[in-house]
């Protein structure tokens, strides 16, 4: 009865030097859209900025989003500062220039799902309303 | 970490993950919170709590993160609680306040929690409060409250800070609307940011004058206080302006004063649950439409709910267990 004002909590961040911007806002708005509350880092964050960040804003899910090629050494590094703050249960996803292989690889190491170019932003939306929904139906059944 | 330790051990720990996943639980109005709130009840009021408001866009971010900058040259730790729009329509909410604070991020002394409003209308999310009340016992000494962008009717923010700093610029209005806005009378310290543009002179000028005018009967001289967060200029002066109102307030009985806010506070929320309580699940609605159908007027429908509902009030309380 008390639960009805719990909301999806989303960092939306922008690790490295990469200054492609338009897909994080795109994706950001478009979570604001589906109802979720978003924090969006702004540019050129360091992986300890994004961890801390989403550390004190207690989010419940973190979505990186690369386009320059670095995401294989940032995105791991996000996740090892995230584990050092006690925040392995958020989940993990992203988007940007992720060639398949290197999709799948992150995927096996913490990352739930990245997306890539053209994706349509109500997928992204419904996937983790889909998500968010199972982890707190597990929680709740404990 | 003690897997069955509670938050507010944890908390007394100096554990922030505590501290955030208990700012969540006063969001989402977890049962579990009051319990932990308890616990760490004596540990709280040490802070000194100020808020921070006025129209959006003034800089309000942009300042708190300056106060929160020069603050810890004064070694002073700072807790941070800052609220933006919910969507009415979809619910959800873009948090923007941080990234204007962006490079306090990674101080450790130093903590900011962004919150949606969630559909209150005071410019403030219902848990705001209750936010600072834990940064407190966690030990922040300062707590600086930033409310959504506020119009002519948004003053939650009194009930909840020990200072209230209402932040003008020039060029959104002219002196007029600040005198008719009634954020000029829940200021404690008025501060004309962006004096960096033209038109502050001017309207430091008009402020200091409607500040004379209409205030000349009350203990405490508002002071009106010249900032460019922009530039950094004018951060001591703000500071010092909270210093001096926080001595005058210590001076005229700190308790007394903190006891009458949280009255307000306790008065607001026992309102907003109980209207959530009877329009929410219990069918009051249906029971209101049918009695339109049978030709009621709601003038008389109204009036009988209220007598019913302080019936029930009036009873004691073994009778209604
Ligand atoms: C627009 C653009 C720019 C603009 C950026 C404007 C801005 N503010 O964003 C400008 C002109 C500035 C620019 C500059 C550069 N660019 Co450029 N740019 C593009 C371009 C054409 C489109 C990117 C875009 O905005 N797409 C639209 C958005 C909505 O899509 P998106 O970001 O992919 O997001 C979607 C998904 O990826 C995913 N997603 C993305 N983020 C996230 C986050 C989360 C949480 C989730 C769940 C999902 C998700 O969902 C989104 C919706 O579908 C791409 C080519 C392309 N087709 O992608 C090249 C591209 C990205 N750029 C490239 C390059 C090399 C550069 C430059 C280095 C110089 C250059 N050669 O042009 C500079 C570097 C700039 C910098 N400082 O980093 C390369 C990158 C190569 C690589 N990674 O190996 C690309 C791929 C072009 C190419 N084929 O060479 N660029
Ligand atoms: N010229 C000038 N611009 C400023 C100053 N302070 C803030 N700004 C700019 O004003 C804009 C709004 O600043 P914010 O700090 O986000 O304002 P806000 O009151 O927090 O806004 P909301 O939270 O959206 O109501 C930004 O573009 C700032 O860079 C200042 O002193 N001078
Ligand atoms: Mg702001």
């Amino acid at each position: 009865m008390q639960m009805t004002t719990k909301k999806i909590r989303v960092l939306v961040g922008k690790p490295g030097l990469d200054g492609h911007d338009r897909g994080a806002k795109t994706v950001a708005s478009a979570l604001r859209d589906h109802g979720m509350e978003v924090i969006y880092t702004g540019l050129h964050q360091t992986p300890e900025a994004i961890a801390e960040i989403a550390a004190q804003e207690d989010v419940d899910v973190v979505g990186l989003s690369i386009l320059s090629g670095a995401h294989m050494a940032l995105f791991p590094r996000v996740r090892a500062e995230l584990v050092k703050r006690g925040m392995a249960h958020v989940l993990l996803t992203g988007g940007g220039i992720i060639p398949m292989e290197d999709m799948a690889a992150l995927e096996s190491q913490g990352y739930a799902k990245l997306f890539g170019p053209g994706t349509r932003t109500e997928e992204i939306a419904v996937w983790i309303q889909g998500e968010m929904e199972k982890r707190w139906k597990a929680e709740g059944a404990q | 970490m003690n897997a069955t330790e509670t938050l507010a051990a944890r908390i007394e720990r100096g554990d922030r993950t505590a501290l955030a996943r208990m700012i969540s639980w006063a969001e989402n109005g977890d049962p579990r919170f009051a319990a932990e709130l308890n616990a760490l009840w004596p540990k709280v009021g040490r802070a000194w709590r100020a808020g921070v408001t006025g129209p959006p866009g003034a800089g309000k971010s942009t300042l708190v993160n300056e106060l929160a900058r020069v603050e810890r040259t004064r070694g002073k730790t700072v807790g941070i609680v800052a609220v933006d729009p919910s969507s009415p329509f979809t619910g959800g909410a873009l948090l923007g306040d941080r990234i204007r604070m962006d490079d306090r991020t990674l101080d450790p002394g130093v903590f900011i929690r962004s919150m949606a409003s969630r559909g209150s209308h005071g410019g403030l999310a219902r848990a705001a409060a209750s936010a600072c009340d834990v940064l407190d016992a966690f030990g922040f000494g300062t707590i600086l409250l930033e409310t959504v962008g506020v119009g002519q009717a948004e003053y939650d923010v009194l009930d909840a800070a020990d200072t209230v700093v209402v932040v003008l610029c020039p060029g959104a209005g002219d002196g007029i609307q600040a005198m008719k806005a009634g954020l000029l009378e829940v200021a404690d310290v008025l501060v004309v940011n962006k004096s960096d543009m033209p038109g502050a002179e001017r309207l430091i000028n008009d402020l200091t004058e409607a500040v004379h005018v209409r205030f000349t009967k009350r203990a405490w001289q508002v002071p009106v206080v010249a900032a460019s967060a922009g530039t950094s200029k004018g951060i001591d002066d703000v500071l010092d302006a909270i210093a001096a109102h926080r001595a005058h307030v210590e001076a005229q009985g700190l308790e007394a004063a903190r006891r009458r806010k949280r009255v307000e506070q306790v008065r607001h929320s026992v309102s907003e649950q109980l209207a959530e309580r009877l329009w929410g699940p219990a069918g009051l609605r249906e029971r209101v439409a049918a009695q339109l159908a049978e030709g009621a007027s709601p003038h008389a429908i109204a009036a009988a709910l209220l007598e019913e509902i302080t019936r029930g009030l009036a009873k004691p309380a073994e009778a209604r267990r």
